[in-house]
């Protein structure tokens, strides 16, 4: 077991984690206000991350990308959790996804998201199907040589900035003996195709300014060339590329939540109560080793996850481990953070408040807690047969 | 021409520093370290000089602990073509002084032939401010310190020098040594490209015997304390308040 990571891995953080300090969080505030990132600071930040050639760092390096590995992007993306989620989504991360297109989709989508030049959306849940993906009520039914498309998608994030969306739909039923089952499939849907609109959604306490929109589709014509993967073959497309998410959610909790442990840590040190430092009392003491301990277990844990990844070992049960963990440190960590604060961390003078409230989704978003225990679960039991 | 940087290891600037129980120094031990932001500058100067096609190659050089080697590994990460550790003490709290750093550096001046030297006008460590005046004493070089632009131009360079008065601009004949203020530039960050390829560049490992320098330190540290830490203020309700406790204070 190697512990430690390499000079380059070093360089790696130092370099994101200075971005997002100088390029991100100097923003933060006005999006909080506002519920908004201005189209320049945007750009700005997208052409920053082109330039430092960090843009689409996730793809291979044979399709533009820079080719790194699963625990080098988790790195990226636990600097990048630090910051704000609607600025960081312009250091442009395409869904990997991606590299399942074919033919002529590599010219029109793949190789243009991974240069920065469309952006792209990723389209699952539905009003009536969360958790349960099967359940979506989005079709699309083939109509000479095409396919129509009907459906309402939400909390469908980035869609406000997304030039083209990978929407998942049904395309049939197979009955089983559990059942009828519904046949998915992927299409890649450009934004100003007739009948594909994309709305506001609600608006949520977390992550304010990461917009999560709505997709409607009625009688969207599509042909087949926008196919993504192959026809009914969308839970395939899906399992071989949408793992990675929730190592991503949890590395960025992870981030977020060193961001604010710094916070509490200085509280802790500066603010004088009964003649001393508050950090004195064991009280708060505890607290501070508590979440140093959990923060660290999540780290390592999410390190590891992704360490199996690049060695090609099955990390599906220990990807959920992660990020079950690492999302309820948060909302721990987050916690406390603010019983260290007293009434201050709760008012919006200060940022601590918007860790908590953005703190709240990661339990929910890419897999609920629940559904996390259930991967988890049915990974150990099942073998066992029961 | 060939660009020298000479760039130092410090405690990075954004650590607390704490003074060492006994007072010999500040804390080293398990704290974060970085490229002295001087030195960061005179890094990033010169690979535009060498961007202007006013310079062929940039090599840096760390003269200090082994682990110095990080420092110019974030040097290569940022552009530089090369690099040269020079071993000169195991301990992290061992400080080479100006002197011993002036004369290593002159020894790596006489092999290397550069055209320019630049550095950092002070290390934000101990903030002597010597390095590079001793050096160009040492090579009989001219020099233009505290720099705030710098324009070569054939074999002399324009620098503008931040001084208590304001701004003054030299020109002095190449070969030189420039020591850069902090409104020459903005350094830029590591390019994920320059990061995968700094392994590649190639670094050198000497040690301060390679060049004959003895490194014993020539000044004793006597006392290192805490700054005198700051008495708390006081609101005041209106202008008129304030300036009566101004004047009170003697300050108006």
């Amino acid at each position: 077991m190697q512990f430690g990571l390499t000079e380059e891995q070093e360089m790696i953080v130092s370099t994101v984690r200075s971005f997002v300090e100088n390029e991100i969080y100097p923003h933060e505030d006005l999006v909080e206000r506002t519920g908004e990132v201005p189209p320049d600071v945007a750009e700005r930040i997208k052409q920053k991350t082109i330039e430092l050639g960090f843009y689409a760092c996730n793809f291979p390096e044979n399709v533009g990308g820079a080719g790194l590995g699963h625990l080098e992007f988790a790195l990226v993306e636990r600097e990048l959790g630090r910051g704000s989620m609607a600025l960081n989504h312009f250091f442009g991360r395409p869904q990997n996804i991606l590299m399942a297109c074919k033919g002529d989709q590599i010219d029109r989508y793949l190789l243009p998201a991974v240069r920065g030049e469309r952006m792209d959306a990723l389209a699952m849940t539905e009003p009536g199907a969360g958790s349960d993906v099967r359940g979506m009520k989005c079709s699309a039914v083939r109509d000479g040589g095409d396919w129509v498309l009907n459906g309402t998608k939400h909390f469908i994030s980035g869609a406000d900035h997304a030039d083209f969306v990978i929407v998942f739909v049904a395309t049939g039923e197979d009955m089983t003996p559990r059942g009828p089952k519904k046949r998915i499939t992927t299409f890649l849907v450009d934004r100003g195709t007739p009948g594909f609109t994309i709305r506001d959604g609600y608006k949520s306490v977390s992550h304010r300014g990461y917009k999560n929109m709505i997709l409607e589709f009625d009688d969207c014509r599509l042909p087949d060339a926008q196919v993504l993967g192959e026809v009914d073959g969308g839970f395939a497309v899906m399992n071989e590329w949408l793992y990675a998410t929730r190592i991503t959610v949890a590395t960025m909790c992870v981030g977020r939540a060193r961001r604010v442990f710094d916070m509490a840590l200085n509280y802790a040190a500066q603010r004088e109560q009964f003649g001393q430092p508050i950090g004195k009392f064991q009280g708060v003491s505890f607290q501070i080793a508590d979440m140093i301990t959990e923060i660290d277990a999540a780290d390592l844990l999410t390190l590891a996850a992704a360490d199996r990844l690049d060695k090609g070992l099955p990390a599906n049960r220990e990807i959920a481990s992660a990020k079950l963990y690492a999302s309820e440190m948060l909302a721990r960590v987050t916690d406390t953070a603010i019983q260290i604060h007293g009434g201050m961390g709760l008012m919006d003078d200060y940022p601590l408040e918007r860790f908590w409230r953005d703190a709240r989704v990661e339990r929910i978003w890419d897999g609920t807690s629940e559904i996390q225990r259930h991967i988890i679960s049915r990974d150990l039991l099942r073998p066992l047969g029961a | 021409m060939k660009v020298l940087v000479p760039v130092k290891r410090v405690i990075d600037y954004n650590v607390k520093v704490r003074v060492k129980a006994d007072g010999s120094g500040v804390d080293l031990a398990n704290v974060k370290m970085s490229m002295n932001p001087f030195d960061e500058i005179a890094v990033e100067e010169a690979i535009r000089l060498k961007e202007a096609g006013k310079a062929e190659e940039v090599v840096a050089v760390s003269i200090g602990v082994k682990q110095a080697q990080e420092t110019l590994r974030t040097a290569l990460a940022m552009g530089a073509d090369r690099a040269i550790l020079v071993v000169a003490a195991d301990d992290v709290h061992h400080d080479i002084e100006p002197l011993a750093v002036a004369k290593i550096l002159a020894k790596v001046v006489e092999e290397e032939q550069p055209g320019l030297i630049l550095c950092g006008k002070q290390a934000i460590d101990n903030d002597m401010n010597a390095t590079g005046q001793m050096l160009s004493a040492l090579l009989g070089w001219s020099q233009g310190t505290f720099a705030s632009e710098l324009d070569i131009d054939g074999d002399s360079a324009v620098v503008t020098r931040e001084v208590d008065g304001g701004l003054q601009t030299i020109k002095v004949k190449m070969p030189a040594i420039v020591t850069v203020d902090l409104r020459l530039n903005e350094p830029r960050y590591a390019s994920l490209p320059n990061i995968m390829k700094a392994k590649k560049k190639p670094l050198d490992e000497k040690t301060a015997d390679d060049y004959g320098v003895d490194v014993t330190p020539r000044l004793e540290i006597v006392k290192t304390s805490e700054p005198v830490a700051r008495a708390a203020g006081i609101m005041v309700g209106s202008v008129d308040e304030l300036v009566a406790k101004l004047k009170e204070a003697g300050a108006v």
